[in-house]
């Protein structure tokens, strides 16, 4: 870090202008958006484009509760991507410890299975996968939206990962001082692992939230919908001319994981750089 | 990377007998050696670890068995026969084809056509976004002492937004009449094309989309292989008399080079995969222009035929492992 501290004297004025102009590129999109959920579709749609809206209106968002079922569809996220993250951070630590810490007979096998896994491309198990769900007459139920993804190959990796990096000695000791192994993983272990769950946490939160093809596909009737395919069907659909609800329901779906990410960024970050990059 | 196992090694005080040397112990020799809690113990214990190992691993290995490895097993069953969705209520009606299905994607025309596109898409979209990505890590590593919080946030917006919303902007932002692009083109004399709806420009519109909703992940990673950089080597370089451009040539860039190529590999895998981008805005058109082959395996399974479909997923999954290996190969020769 002695050299930050150096090239922090001079942080030279034209860097920041090519990091503002890049911050325009990659965030004016999005304001233009939340500017737009404001408009009247008229004025959306008017050549030339305006910036400001010139009468800001809520009604945009009324339309969503009032003509979409759109604290249904929020709930429905919320269930189906908190239930996810809740059962990859379980699920994936106890792999997790048992592949860096605990010596059995398949370890070998089961990482390899593991790792495999993570190179499969989505589309060779959608199909079957699909088929699966309804044999089981799952199709249509948060236990479809769910259950295929409480676990994941990344989570594993990613868990075993840092856990390997945590000292045997401590380990050792709580063994020694008669400790079980499954109390050692949850009062000694799970503790120390707060970046690499807060990373798999926000990971596994952010990509279930905004996953759209599998419950476009599983979630068949209205009550099932989350918000990324309520909006994809929205826009799709015949009312695609609705531009300033598509808007309101953009930003609707963006700002939870917005706050999510901003709350937790500094782990995050954290996490990859502790995790990722292995 | 080179020293992020040290980086790692220091919060935690643990120096671990382990496999240090490599720089990816897990991937390059799945199971280290000596990695175990355990030295040589009584028996017990070692039978304790036995239970508790398979009983953590038990849960994983139950969903991981239903709704990974078996669907992964049936798609490659499915992709030697001539199973279509008609067929799921009367198995019987399903034969065995051999190799047939792979046999006709061989003279597939519209396939070629989509593995053209995809391949197009992953020469541009890597070097695009990786590019992008470095400049943006470089610039906050040593460029700027104030706001990098600020401007970290939002590089990382269009990572965490939903394709669908992204989606929704990106297509009014592209509009050939009213769109923010070509108004703001026509500002300065230029007559900016009908973006999506033109094949010439559909596929590069996508994937400029693409290196603006990805760079921000690759800018987080490089960002951290740059603090893992010491500092030192750069004030060395400086000493013997290397100008900023010098040092991040000869210093920054080959320290960097393992990060470099675990975030090209990851970023070339999920483009290998791209689907999301023309689902939502263009259709895979126009005329297949930006049809891809993971939307062309989407739209084979629309159609009902699922053996044909599970048979270009394979071949997908073949290019994916491909490219992982050459990934390994790369660093495995030079570090």
């Amino acid at each position: 870090m002695t050299t930050t501290a150096k090239k922090r004297e001079r942080g030279q004025p034209w860097v920041y202008v090519v990091l503002a102009g890049g911050l325009v590129v990659l965030v004016g999109p999005f304001v233009w958006m939340l500017l737009g959920s404001v408009k009247p579709d008229a004025e959306i749609r008017r050549v030339p484009p305006t910036w400001l809206p010139e009468a800001p209106t809520l009604d945009n968002y009324r339309h969503l509760f009032t003509e979409l079922d759109f604290p249904a569809f929020f709930l429905n996220s919320v269930l189906v991507a908190g239930a996810v993250t809740v059962g990859n951070l379980v699920f994936c630590s106890m792999l997790g410890y048992a592949l860096a810490k605990l010596e059995f007979p398949g370890r070998r096998v089961v990482f390899a299975l593991v790792l495999g896994m993570l190179m499969v491309p989505g589309m060779v198990t959608f199909v079957p996968l699909f088929m699966l769900v309804s044999r089981l007459g799952l199709v249509d139920s948060y236990a479809g939206l769910i259950l295929p993804w409480l676990a994941s190959p990344f989570g594993v990796f990613l868990m075993r990962q840092f856990m390997t990096g945590l000292p045997d000695d401590l380990i050792q000791a709580a063994r020694v001082d008669g400790a079980g192994e499954l109390r050692i993983f949850a009062r000694v272990v799970l503790p120390l692992c707060g970046p690499a769950l807060a990373t798999l946490g926000i990971l596994t939160f952010l990509s279930s939230w905004n996953n759209f093809l599998w419950p476009l596909v599983v979630a068949q009737s209205e009550d099932r919908y989350t918000l990324p395919v309520a909006l994809a069907l929205y826009a799709i659909g015949e009312n695609n001319t609705r531009y300033g609800l598509l808007m309101a329901g953009s930003v609707a779906v963006i700002v939870p994981v917005l706050l999510v990410f901003v709350a937790l960024q500094r782990h995050f970050v954290q996490g990859i750089a502790t995790t990722g990059l292995k | 990377m080179a020293s992020a196992p040290a980086r790692r090694a220091a919060p935690t005080g643990g120096a671990r007998p382990g496999p240090r040397g490599s720089r990816w112990p897990g991937l390059t020799r799945p199971g280290p050696r000596g990695s175990t809690g355990g030295r040589p113990g009584r028996r017990g214990v070692t039978r304790r670890q036995r239970v508790a190992g398979w009983g953590l691993a038990l849960p994983f290995l139950l969903i991981f068995t239903v709704f990974m490895a078996g669907p992964v097993l049936a798609s490659a069953a499915m992709s030697f026969t001539d199973l279509r969705s008609a067929d799921l209520r009367n198995p019987l009606a399903v034969d065995p084809v051999g190799v047939d299905n792979y046999v006709r994607l061989l003279g597939d025309e519209t396939l070629r056509r989509a593995a053209a596109n995809t391949a197009w898409f992953v020469l541009l979209g890597v070097p695009l976004t990786m590019v992008l990505g470095l400049a943006a890590a470089v610039a906050l590593d040593a460029g700027i002492s104030r706001f990098r919080r600020f401007f970290r946030v939002g590089y990382y917006l269009p990572v965490v937004t939903s394709i669908v919303a992204v989606a929704v902007v990106w297509r009014f932002l592209l509009e050939p009449d009213s769109g923010l692009v070509n108004t703001l083109l026509a500002r300065l004399g230029v007559d900016g094309p009908a973006w999506l709806s033109d094949t010439r420009t559909a596929l590069p519109s996508l994937v400029v989309m693409a290196a603006w909703r990805n760079m921000g992940f690759l800018m987080v990673v490089f960002l951290a292989g740059l603090q893992a950089i010491p500092g030192e080597l750069h004030e060395a370089a400086a000493i013997d008399g290397c100008g900023a451009w010098a040092r991040f040539r000869h210093v920054t860039l080959p320290l960097l080079r393992p990060t470099l190529l675990f975030g090209g590999v990851v970023t070339g895998i999920g483009y290998l995969q791209f689907f999301e981008e023309p689902f939502v805005m263009t259709g895979g058109g126009p005329l297949d222009s930006t049809l891809s082959v993971a939307f062309y395996i989407y739209q084979q399974f629309g159609f009902g035929n699922y053996g044909y479909a599970a048979a270009i997923a394979y071949v997908l999954f073949v290019a994916v492992v491909g490219l992982t290996a050459a990934q390994f190969r790369l660093m495995r020769s030079k570090t």
